[in-house]
Protein backbone atom coordinates (compact mmCIF):
# COMPACT_ATOMS: atom_id res chain seq x y z
CA UNK A 1 0.00 0.00 0.00
CA UNK A 2 2.76 2.34 0.69
CA UNK A 3 4.27 2.86 -2.44
CA UNK A 4 0.83 4.17 -3.67
CA UNK A 5 1.22 7.88 -4.58
CA UNK A 6 -1.94 10.15 -4.36
CA UNK A 7 -2.13 13.38 -5.11
CA UNK A 8 -4.84 15.95 -3.31
CA UNK A 9 -6.31 18.96 -5.56
CA UNK A 10 -5.23 21.70 -3.71
CA UNK A 11 -6.41 24.78 -5.09
CA UNK A 12 -8.83 25.69 -2.59
CA UNK A 13 -10.84 23.94 -0.26
CA UNK A 14 -10.33 21.13 3.00
CA UNK A 15 -7.44 19.52 1.33
CA UNK A 16 -5.53 19.08 4.66
CA UNK A 17 -7.94 16.97 6.31
CA UNK A 18 -7.56 14.61 3.12
CA UNK A 19 -4.23 14.86 3.75
CA UNK A 20 -4.38 13.77 7.13
CA UNK A 21 -6.57 10.57 6.55
CA UNK A 22 -4.24 9.42 3.68
CA UNK A 23 -0.81 9.64 5.75
CA UNK A 24 -2.33 7.72 8.28
CA UNK A 25 -3.24 5.28 5.76
CA UNK A 26 0.36 4.72 4.77
CA UNK A 27 0.25 6.34 1.29
CA UNK A 28 2.69 9.06 -0.11
CA UNK A 29 0.62 12.38 -0.63
CA UNK A 30 1.05 14.94 -3.55
CA UNK A 31 -0.39 18.55 -3.45
CA UNK A 32 -1.52 19.16 -6.70
CA UNK A 33 -2.41 22.62 -8.05
CA UNK A 34 -0.79 22.37 -11.93
CA UNK A 35 -1.20 20.11 -14.64
CA UNK A 36 2.42 18.73 -14.41
CA UNK A 37 1.41 18.02 -10.80
CA UNK A 38 -0.95 15.40 -12.15
CA UNK A 39 1.74 13.39 -13.63
CA UNK A 40 3.16 10.26 -11.83
CA UNK A 41 0.35 9.97 -9.39
CA UNK A 42 -2.05 6.64 -8.58
CA UNK A 43 -5.47 8.45 -7.87
CA UNK A 44 -6.67 12.02 -7.01
CA UNK A 45 -8.53 13.33 -4.60
CA UNK A 46 -10.95 16.45 -5.13
CA UNK A 47 -11.81 18.07 -1.81
CA UNK A 48 -14.79 19.98 -0.52
CA UNK A 49 -14.62 23.73 -0.70
CA UNK A 50 -16.18 26.57 -2.72
CA UNK A 51 -16.92 24.87 -6.25
CA UNK A 52 -17.24 27.92 -7.65
CA UNK A 53 -13.52 29.29 -6.92
CA UNK A 54 -12.02 25.91 -7.81
CA UNK A 55 -13.68 25.52 -10.82
CA UNK A 56 -12.46 28.66 -12.09
CA UNK A 57 -8.65 27.95 -10.59
CA UNK A 58 -8.77 24.75 -12.94
CA UNK A 59 -9.50 27.07 -15.92
CA UNK A 60 -7.72 30.18 -15.08
CA UNK A 61 -4.48 28.06 -15.07
CA UNK A 62 -4.82 25.46 -17.26
CA UNK A 63 -5.38 22.49 -15.41
CA UNK A 64 -9.21 21.91 -16.58
CA UNK A 65 -8.49 19.97 -19.87
CA UNK A 66 -5.47 17.89 -18.20
CA UNK A 67 -7.38 16.56 -15.32
CA UNK A 68 -10.44 15.79 -17.67
CA UNK A 69 -8.47 14.00 -20.17
CA UNK A 70 -5.98 12.28 -17.12
CA UNK A 71 -9.25 10.90 -15.97
CA UNK A 72 -11.09 9.88 -18.73
CA UNK A 73 -8.38 7.85 -19.39
CA UNK A 74 -8.70 5.75 -16.10
CA UNK A 75 -6.91 7.89 -13.12
CA UNK A 76 -8.80 6.83 -10.05
CA UNK A 77 -10.25 10.07 -8.63
CA UNK A 78 -12.40 10.30 -5.38
CA UNK A 79 -14.41 13.93 -5.10
CA UNK A 80 -16.14 14.62 -2.04
CA UNK A 81 -18.94 17.40 -1.52
CA UNK A 82 -17.70 19.97 -4.23
CA UNK A 83 -15.47 17.42 -5.70
CA UNK A 84 -18.50 15.61 -5.97
CA UNK A 85 -20.38 18.69 -7.64
CA UNK A 86 -17.39 19.07 -9.94
CA UNK A 87 -17.05 15.13 -11.24
CA UNK A 88 -20.94 15.85 -11.71
CA UNK A 89 -23.08 16.31 -15.13
CA UNK A 90 -24.27 19.48 -14.95
CA UNK A 91 -25.59 21.67 -11.27
CA UNK A 92 -29.46 21.46 -11.67
CA UNK A 93 -29.70 24.56 -9.20
CA UNK A 94 -27.06 26.71 -11.16
CA UNK A 95 -27.19 25.80 -14.73
CA UNK A 96 -24.32 28.03 -15.70
CA UNK A 97 -21.68 27.06 -13.66
CA UNK A 98 -19.35 24.07 -15.24
CA UNK A 99 -18.12 20.90 -14.31
CA UNK A 100 -15.80 18.34 -15.66
CA UNK A 101 -19.02 16.39 -16.40
CA UNK A 102 -17.40 13.20 -16.00
CA UNK A 103 -19.91 11.16 -13.98
CA UNK A 104 -23.45 10.56 -15.19
CA UNK A 105 -25.39 11.81 -12.88
CA UNK A 106 -26.53 15.93 -11.68
CA UNK A 107 -26.80 18.19 -8.61
CA UNK A 108 -28.39 20.70 -6.73
CA UNK A 109 -26.06 22.66 -4.55
CA UNK A 110 -26.77 23.34 -1.25
CA UNK A 111 -29.47 21.52 -1.26
CA UNK A 112 -29.99 20.59 2.52
CA UNK A 113 -29.53 24.66 3.49
CA UNK A 114 -27.12 26.71 4.89
CA UNK A 115 -24.59 26.01 7.37
CA UNK A 116 -27.65 25.66 10.15
CA UNK A 117 -28.30 22.74 8.32
CA UNK A 118 -25.39 20.66 8.40
CA UNK A 119 -25.57 17.62 9.57
CA UNK A 120 -23.96 14.67 10.56
CA UNK A 121 -25.24 10.68 10.17
CA UNK A 122 -24.38 7.49 10.27
CA UNK A 123 -24.57 5.36 6.63
CA UNK A 124 -24.29 1.85 5.79
CA UNK A 125 -21.92 2.28 2.36
CA UNK A 126 -21.58 -0.97 0.48
CA UNK A 127 -18.42 -2.77 0.75
CA UNK A 128 -17.42 -1.48 3.67
CA UNK A 129 -19.34 -4.45 6.27
CA UNK A 130 -22.17 -4.01 8.30
CA UNK A 131 -20.63 -1.33 10.81
CA UNK A 132 -22.18 1.99 9.99
CA UNK A 133 -19.73 5.07 8.89
CA UNK A 134 -19.88 8.18 10.54
CA UNK A 135 -20.04 11.55 8.03
CA UNK A 136 -20.37 14.87 8.24
CA UNK A 137 -22.58 16.93 5.68
CA UNK A 138 -21.74 20.69 4.90
CA UNK A 139 -23.48 22.80 2.90
CA UNK A 140 -24.44 19.31 0.92
CA UNK A 141 -24.73 19.01 -2.81
CA UNK A 142 -27.99 17.04 -3.61
CA UNK A 143 -27.66 14.07 -6.22
CA UNK A 144 -30.98 15.05 -7.80
CA UNK A 145 -31.12 12.96 -11.30
CA UNK A 146 -28.90 9.99 -11.72
CA UNK A 147 -28.16 7.30 -14.52
CA UNK A 148 -28.42 3.77 -14.34
CA UNK A 149 -24.30 3.20 -14.87
CA UNK A 150 -23.76 4.89 -11.52
CA UNK A 151 -23.45 2.43 -8.97
CA UNK A 152 -24.79 3.84 -5.47
CA UNK A 153 -23.00 2.92 -2.92
CA UNK A 154 -25.13 4.41 0.16
CA UNK A 155 -28.37 6.13 0.46
CA UNK A 156 -29.55 8.56 3.21
CA UNK A 157 -33.13 10.22 3.63
CA UNK A 158 -33.66 8.45 0.36
CA UNK A 159 -30.66 10.18 -1.82
CA UNK A 160 -27.54 8.61 -3.26
CA UNK A 161 -25.38 10.24 -0.99
CA UNK A 162 -22.20 8.20 -2.58
CA UNK A 163 -21.78 6.57 -5.67
CA UNK A 164 -18.85 5.12 -8.02
CA UNK A 165 -18.74 5.06 -11.63
CA UNK A 166 -15.55 3.51 -13.29
CA UNK A 167 -12.56 5.12 -11.87
CA UNK A 168 -14.35 7.18 -10.22
CA UNK A 169 -15.85 7.69 -6.39
CA UNK A 170 -17.96 10.57 -5.02
CA UNK A 171 -19.30 11.08 -1.98
CA UNK A 172 -21.82 14.31 -1.05
CA UNK A 173 -20.31 14.23 2.37
CA UNK A 174 -16.82 14.52 4.27
CA UNK A 175 -15.45 11.21 5.66
CA UNK A 176 -11.89 13.29 6.05
CA UNK A 177 -13.72 15.01 9.00
CA UNK A 178 -13.98 12.21 11.42
CA UNK A 179 -11.35 9.83 12.67
CA UNK A 180 -13.39 6.67 10.77
CA UNK A 181 -10.36 6.08 7.40
CA UNK A 182 -12.35 3.38 5.86
CA UNK A 183 -13.92 5.30 2.87
CA UNK A 184 -10.02 6.28 2.10
CA UNK A 185 -9.24 2.47 2.46
CA UNK A 186 -12.04 2.02 -0.10
CA UNK A 187 -10.45 4.55 -2.48
CA UNK A 188 -6.71 3.10 -1.97
CA UNK A 189 -8.52 -0.49 -2.88
CA UNK A 190 -10.07 0.83 -5.79
CA UNK A 191 -6.91 2.25 -6.66
CA UNK A 192 -5.50 -1.19 -6.53
CA UNK A 193 -8.27 -3.36 -8.19
CA UNK A 194 -8.20 -1.00 -11.09
CA UNK A 195 -4.13 -1.20 -11.52
CA UNK A 196 -4.88 -4.90 -11.19
CA UNK A 197 -6.92 -5.59 -13.98
CA UNK A 198 -5.18 -3.19 -16.13
CA UNK A 199 -2.11 -5.17 -15.45
CA UNK A 200 -3.80 -8.16 -16.49
CA UNK A 201 -5.17 -7.10 -19.85
CA UNK A 202 -1.46 -6.26 -20.59
CA UNK B 1 -9.65 14.04 16.95
CA UNK B 2 -8.44 12.22 19.53
CA UNK B 3 -10.58 12.19 22.77
CA UNK B 4 -7.27 13.29 24.88
CA UNK B 5 -7.68 16.78 22.79
CA UNK B 6 -9.74 19.53 23.86
CA UNK B 7 -11.21 19.54 20.75
CA UNK B 8 -11.62 15.57 20.32
CA UNK B 9 -14.60 16.11 23.57
CA UNK B 10 -16.32 19.18 22.09
CA UNK B 11 -19.89 19.37 20.77
CA UNK B 12 -20.77 17.31 17.26
CA UNK B 13 -22.33 21.28 16.85
CA UNK B 14 -18.61 22.57 17.21
CA UNK B 15 -17.19 20.11 15.09
CA UNK B 16 -19.26 21.34 12.31
CA UNK B 17 -18.59 24.36 12.16
CA UNK B 18 -14.74 24.11 12.16
CA UNK B 19 -15.82 21.73 9.14
CA UNK B 20 -17.06 24.67 7.87
CA UNK B 21 -14.33 26.69 8.25
CA UNK B 22 -11.54 23.79 6.94
CA UNK B 23 -14.00 24.38 3.45
CA UNK B 24 -13.10 27.85 3.35
CA UNK B 25 -9.13 27.00 3.47
CA UNK B 26 -6.83 28.27 0.97
CA UNK B 27 -9.79 31.13 -0.25
CA UNK B 28 -10.19 34.72 0.02
CA UNK B 29 -13.06 36.12 2.26
CA UNK B 30 -14.21 39.06 0.66
CA UNK B 31 -16.31 42.30 2.67
CA UNK B 32 -18.81 43.52 -0.13
CA UNK B 33 -21.60 46.23 1.09
CA UNK B 34 -24.32 44.83 -1.83
CA UNK B 35 -25.53 42.18 -4.33
CA UNK B 36 -23.88 43.67 -7.05
CA UNK B 37 -20.42 43.36 -4.90
CA UNK B 38 -21.07 40.18 -3.88
CA UNK B 39 -21.46 38.76 -7.17
CA UNK B 40 -18.60 40.46 -8.37
CA UNK B 41 -16.60 38.51 -5.36
CA UNK B 42 -18.30 35.08 -6.01
CA UNK B 43 -17.56 35.25 -9.88
CA UNK B 44 -14.12 36.51 -8.84
CA UNK B 45 -13.48 33.24 -6.92
CA UNK B 46 -14.29 34.36 -3.28
CA UNK B 47 -14.87 31.04 -1.03
CA UNK B 48 -17.11 33.61 1.04
CA UNK B 49 -18.46 36.81 1.19
CA UNK B 50 -18.97 39.34 4.61
CA UNK B 51 -22.02 40.85 3.97
CA UNK B 52 -21.21 44.68 5.84
CA UNK B 53 -23.08 48.19 5.31
CA UNK B 54 -19.54 50.33 5.23
CA UNK B 55 -15.85 48.36 4.69
CA UNK B 56 -13.80 49.15 7.74
CA UNK B 57 -12.25 52.14 5.54
CA UNK B 58 -15.30 53.80 5.59
CA UNK B 59 -16.38 53.46 8.98
CA UNK B 60 -13.02 54.29 9.62
CA UNK B 61 -13.72 57.92 7.83
CA UNK B 62 -17.03 58.12 8.89
CA UNK B 63 -16.44 58.00 12.26
CA UNK B 64 -19.59 57.23 14.88
CA UNK B 65 -20.55 53.68 16.14
CA UNK B 66 -20.87 51.22 13.69
CA UNK B 67 -22.97 48.45 14.27
CA UNK B 68 -24.61 45.08 12.69
CA UNK B 69 -25.90 45.27 9.42
CA UNK B 70 -29.84 46.07 8.32
CA UNK B 71 -30.81 42.40 7.48
CA UNK B 72 -32.58 43.66 4.60
CA UNK B 73 -28.79 43.81 2.88
CA UNK B 74 -28.05 41.23 4.17
CA UNK B 75 -30.73 39.41 2.79
CA UNK B 76 -30.02 40.55 -0.69
CA UNK B 77 -26.47 39.14 -0.51
CA UNK B 78 -27.84 35.99 0.68
CA UNK B 79 -29.50 35.29 -2.20
CA UNK B 80 -27.69 37.06 -4.67
CA UNK B 81 -24.77 34.16 -4.49
CA UNK B 82 -24.20 30.58 -3.69
CA UNK B 83 -20.90 30.98 -1.62
CA UNK B 84 -21.20 31.26 2.21
CA UNK B 85 -21.93 34.51 3.05
CA UNK B 86 -21.05 35.72 6.64
CA UNK B 87 -21.93 38.83 8.53
CA UNK B 88 -20.77 41.00 11.79
CA UNK B 89 -21.77 41.46 15.04
CA UNK B 90 -20.34 44.15 18.01
CA UNK B 91 -18.50 42.09 20.59
CA UNK B 92 -20.75 41.10 23.21
CA UNK B 93 -23.65 41.69 21.31
CA UNK B 94 -25.80 38.39 22.21
CA UNK B 95 -29.14 39.81 20.72
CA UNK B 96 -27.18 41.04 17.30
CA UNK B 97 -25.44 37.42 16.86
CA UNK B 98 -28.87 35.98 17.27
CA UNK B 99 -31.02 38.07 14.52
CA UNK B 100 -28.06 36.92 12.33
CA UNK B 101 -28.22 33.22 13.41
CA UNK B 102 -32.16 33.49 12.60
CA UNK B 103 -31.08 34.63 9.18
CA UNK B 104 -29.02 31.72 8.84
CA UNK B 105 -25.58 33.97 8.17
CA UNK B 106 -23.39 30.82 7.76
CA UNK B 107 -20.40 32.44 9.73
CA UNK B 108 -20.70 35.23 12.29
CA UNK B 109 -17.61 37.67 12.90
CA UNK B 110 -17.96 39.08 16.73
CA UNK B 111 -15.84 41.61 15.56
CA UNK B 112 -13.52 44.58 16.67
CA UNK B 113 -14.58 46.54 13.30
CA UNK B 114 -17.70 47.48 14.88
CA UNK B 115 -17.78 49.18 17.68
CA UNK B 116 -17.82 46.65 21.05
CA UNK B 117 -21.01 46.29 23.02
CA UNK B 118 -19.34 45.07 25.99
CA UNK B 119 -16.15 45.81 27.57
CA UNK B 120 -15.55 42.93 29.49
CA UNK B 121 -17.06 39.94 27.72
CA UNK B 122 -17.38 38.33 24.47
CA UNK B 123 -20.58 36.46 23.10
CA UNK B 124 -20.68 32.27 24.77
CA UNK B 125 -20.63 30.86 21.32
CA UNK B 126 -20.94 27.25 22.22
CA UNK B 127 -24.65 28.49 22.53
CA UNK B 128 -25.07 28.83 19.09
CA UNK B 129 -25.61 26.64 16.31
CA UNK B 130 -23.65 29.07 13.45
CA UNK B 131 -20.16 29.27 13.56
CA UNK B 132 -17.83 32.34 14.73
CA UNK B 133 -15.15 33.85 14.07
CA UNK B 134 -13.01 36.27 15.83
CA UNK B 135 -10.09 38.64 15.97
CA UNK B 136 -6.58 38.06 18.16
CA UNK B 137 -3.95 39.89 18.37
CA UNK B 138 -1.75 37.06 20.22
CA UNK B 139 -1.96 33.07 21.73
CA UNK B 140 -3.81 34.15 24.88
CA UNK B 141 -6.28 36.37 22.53
CA UNK B 142 -6.88 33.68 20.15
CA UNK B 143 -7.44 30.79 22.96
CA UNK B 144 -9.90 32.58 25.32
CA UNK B 145 -12.47 32.79 22.11
CA UNK B 146 -11.76 29.47 20.91
CA UNK B 147 -12.43 28.74 24.75
CA UNK B 148 -15.78 30.26 24.19
CA UNK B 149 -16.68 28.22 20.95
CA UNK B 150 -15.10 30.13 18.31
CA UNK B 151 -15.00 28.11 15.21
CA UNK B 152 -12.44 29.87 13.12
CA UNK B 153 -9.23 32.68 14.27
CA UNK B 154 -8.36 35.63 11.96
CA UNK B 155 -6.19 37.88 13.51
CA UNK B 156 -6.66 41.17 13.67
CA UNK B 157 -4.47 43.32 11.70
CA UNK B 158 -5.49 46.93 11.45
CA UNK B 159 -8.38 46.72 9.45
CA UNK B 160 -8.99 50.04 6.51
CA UNK B 161 -6.09 51.06 6.58
CA UNK B 162 -4.39 48.80 3.66
CA UNK B 163 -1.15 48.62 5.75
CA UNK B 164 -0.12 45.00 6.32
CA UNK B 165 2.20 45.82 9.13
CA UNK B 166 0.07 44.77 11.63
CA UNK B 167 -1.57 41.54 10.42
CA UNK B 168 2.28 40.61 9.85
CA UNK B 169 2.75 41.73 13.76
CA UNK B 170 -0.37 39.83 14.90
CA UNK B 171 0.68 36.78 12.73
CA UNK B 172 4.27 36.24 14.34
CA UNK B 173 2.88 37.13 17.67
CA UNK B 174 0.58 33.93 17.64
CA UNK B 175 3.17 31.88 15.95
CA UNK B 176 5.92 32.75 18.58
CA UNK B 177 3.26 31.82 21.17
CA UNK B 178 2.83 28.54 19.78
CA UNK B 179 6.23 27.57 19.36
CA UNK B 180 6.79 28.38 22.82
CA UNK B 181 4.13 25.81 24.18
CA UNK B 182 5.21 23.35 22.30
CA UNK B 183 8.83 23.80 23.54
CA UNK B 184 7.65 24.09 27.43
CA UNK B 185 8.08 21.39 29.83
CA UNK B 186 4.84 20.26 31.44
CA UNK B 187 5.09 22.06 35.07
CA UNK B 188 5.48 25.57 33.12
CA UNK B 189 2.01 25.04 31.24
CA UNK B 190 -0.10 26.12 33.85
CA UNK B 191 1.68 29.04 34.87
CA UNK B 192 1.71 30.33 30.99
CA UNK B 193 -2.04 29.06 30.95
CA UNK B 194 -2.33 32.32 34.07
CA UNK B 195 0.27 34.45 32.10
CA UNK B 196 -1.60 34.62 28.48
CA UNK B 197 -5.32 34.31 30.28
CA UNK B 198 -5.68 31.18 28.04
CA UNK B 199 -7.00 28.02 29.03
CA UNK B 200 -5.04 25.43 30.11
CA UNK B 201 -6.57 22.35 28.42
CA UNK B 202 -6.09 24.42 25.14
CA UNK B 203 -2.07 24.67 25.98
CA UNK B 204 -2.01 21.00 26.47
CA UNK B 205 -3.12 20.49 22.80
CA UNK B 206 -1.36 22.85 21.28
CA UNK B 207 1.73 21.25 23.04
CA UNK B 208 0.91 18.16 21.19
CA UNK B 209 -0.15 19.41 17.80
CA UNK B 210 1.66 22.54 17.38
CA UNK B 211 -1.75 24.50 15.81
CA UNK B 212 -4.53 25.90 17.09
CA UNK B 213 -7.98 23.28 17.33
CA UNK B 214 -9.44 26.05 14.72
CA UNK B 215 -8.33 27.04 11.29
CA UNK B 216 -6.04 30.25 11.21
CA UNK B 217 -6.80 32.63 8.92
CA UNK B 218 -5.58 36.51 8.46
CA UNK B 219 -7.32 39.76 7.74
CA UNK B 220 -6.95 43.61 8.92
CA UNK B 221 -4.37 45.76 6.02
CA UNK B 222 -4.54 43.17 2.81
CA UNK B 223 -4.45 45.44 -0.25
CA UNK B 224 -2.31 43.20 -2.65
CA UNK B 225 -2.00 39.80 -3.94
CA UNK B 226 1.50 40.03 -2.45
CA UNK B 227 -0.05 41.13 0.94
CA UNK B 228 -2.43 38.20 0.63
CA UNK B 229 0.62 36.12 -0.47
CA UNK B 230 3.14 37.35 2.08
CA UNK B 231 0.29 36.24 4.90
CA UNK B 232 -0.04 32.60 3.59
CA UNK B 233 3.87 32.42 3.73
CA UNK B 234 3.57 33.37 7.32
CA UNK B 235 1.39 30.57 8.44
CA UNK B 236 -2.02 32.09 7.28
CA UNK B 237 -4.64 29.10 6.01
CA UNK B 238 -6.65 31.73 3.94
CA UNK B 239 -7.05 35.31 3.97
CA UNK B 240 -9.72 38.18 4.89
CA UNK B 241 -9.94 41.18 2.34
CA UNK B 242 -11.95 43.90 3.18
CA UNK B 243 -11.56 47.72 2.12
CA UNK B 244 -8.91 46.69 -0.11
CA UNK B 245 -10.81 44.97 -2.79
CA UNK B 246 -13.91 47.65 -3.71
CA UNK B 247 -11.59 50.91 -2.41
CA UNK B 248 -8.83 49.84 -5.50
CA UNK B 249 -9.29 51.36 -9.18
CA UNK B 250 -10.64 47.84 -10.61
CA UNK B 251 -12.35 45.46 -8.18
CA UNK B 252 -12.94 42.84 -10.57
CA UNK B 253 -8.94 42.41 -11.29
CA UNK B 254 -7.93 42.81 -8.15
CA UNK B 255 -10.19 40.43 -6.40
CA UNK B 256 -9.60 37.86 -8.94
CA UNK B 257 -5.49 38.33 -8.61
CA UNK B 258 -5.63 38.08 -4.90
CA UNK B 259 -7.77 34.68 -4.83
CA UNK B 260 -4.70 33.30 -7.25
CA UNK B 261 -2.24 34.49 -5.13
CA UNK B 262 -3.86 32.72 -2.40
CA UNK B 263 -3.60 29.43 -4.29
CA UNK B 264 0.02 30.15 -5.70
CA UNK B 265 1.53 31.82 -2.53
CA UNK B 266 4.99 30.48 -2.63
CA UNK B 267 5.13 30.27 -6.94
CA UNK B 268 6.58 33.79 -7.17
CA UNK B 269 6.51 33.31 -11.19
CA UNK B 270 3.23 33.55 -10.97
CA UNK B 271 2.37 35.98 -8.52
CA UNK B 272 4.36 38.06 -10.66
CA UNK B 273 2.14 37.21 -13.75
CA UNK B 274 -1.14 37.81 -11.27
CA UNK B 275 0.65 41.38 -9.73
CA UNK B 276 0.49 42.52 -13.43
CA UNK B 277 -1.54 45.95 -14.35
CA UNK B 278 -4.24 45.66 -11.58
CA UNK B 279 -4.73 49.72 -11.80
CA UNK B 280 -4.45 51.23 -8.05
CA UNK B 281 -5.04 49.93 -4.74
CA UNK B 282 -6.45 51.37 -2.36
CA UNK B 283 -4.83 54.75 -1.25
CA UNK B 284 -4.24 53.39 2.67
CA UNK B 285 -3.42 54.83 5.71
CA UNK B 286 0.12 54.24 7.58
CA UNK B 287 -0.58 52.50 10.43
CA UNK B 288 2.01 54.64 12.58
CA UNK B 289 0.03 57.64 12.00
CA UNK B 290 -3.16 56.23 14.03
CA UNK B 291 -3.27 57.21 17.41
CA UNK B 292 -4.13 54.02 19.86
CA UNK B 293 -7.69 55.28 20.21
CA UNK B 294 -8.32 54.53 16.37
CA UNK B 295 -6.93 51.26 16.30
CA UNK B 296 -10.00 48.66 16.05
CA UNK B 297 -7.14 45.88 17.11
CA UNK B 298 -7.27 47.07 20.70
CA UNK B 299 -11.11 45.78 21.33
CA UNK B 300 -11.48 42.52 22.42
CA UNK B 301 -10.90 41.55 26.39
Amino acid sequence: MSNLKIGVLTLQGGFDKHIESLVKLGVTVVKVREALELDGIDGLVIPGGESTTIIRLLKNFRIYDALRDKIVKGLPVFGTCAGMILLSSGITSHRDQETLNLMNYKVSRNDYGRQIDSFDALLNISGLGEDPVPAVFIRAPRITEIADSVEILSEYEGSPVMVREKNMLAASFHPELTDDTRVHSLFISMIKNLKMSVQNQI
Amino acid sequence: MSEKLWSGRQSAQWKKNVGLAEMLKGGVIMDVVNAEQARIAEEAGAAAVMALERVPADIRQDGGVARMSDPKMIKEIQKAVSIPVMAKARIGHIVEAKILEAMEIDFIDESEVLTPADDQYHIYKHDFAVPFVCGCRNLGEALRRIGEGAAMIRTKGEAGTGDIIEAVRHMRTLKEGIRKIQNMPNEELMTEAKELGAPFELLLEIKETGKLPVPNFSAGGVATPADAALMMELGAESVFVGSGIFKSDNPERRAKAIVEAVTYFNDYKKLAEISEDLGAPMTGINCDDLADNEKFAGRGW
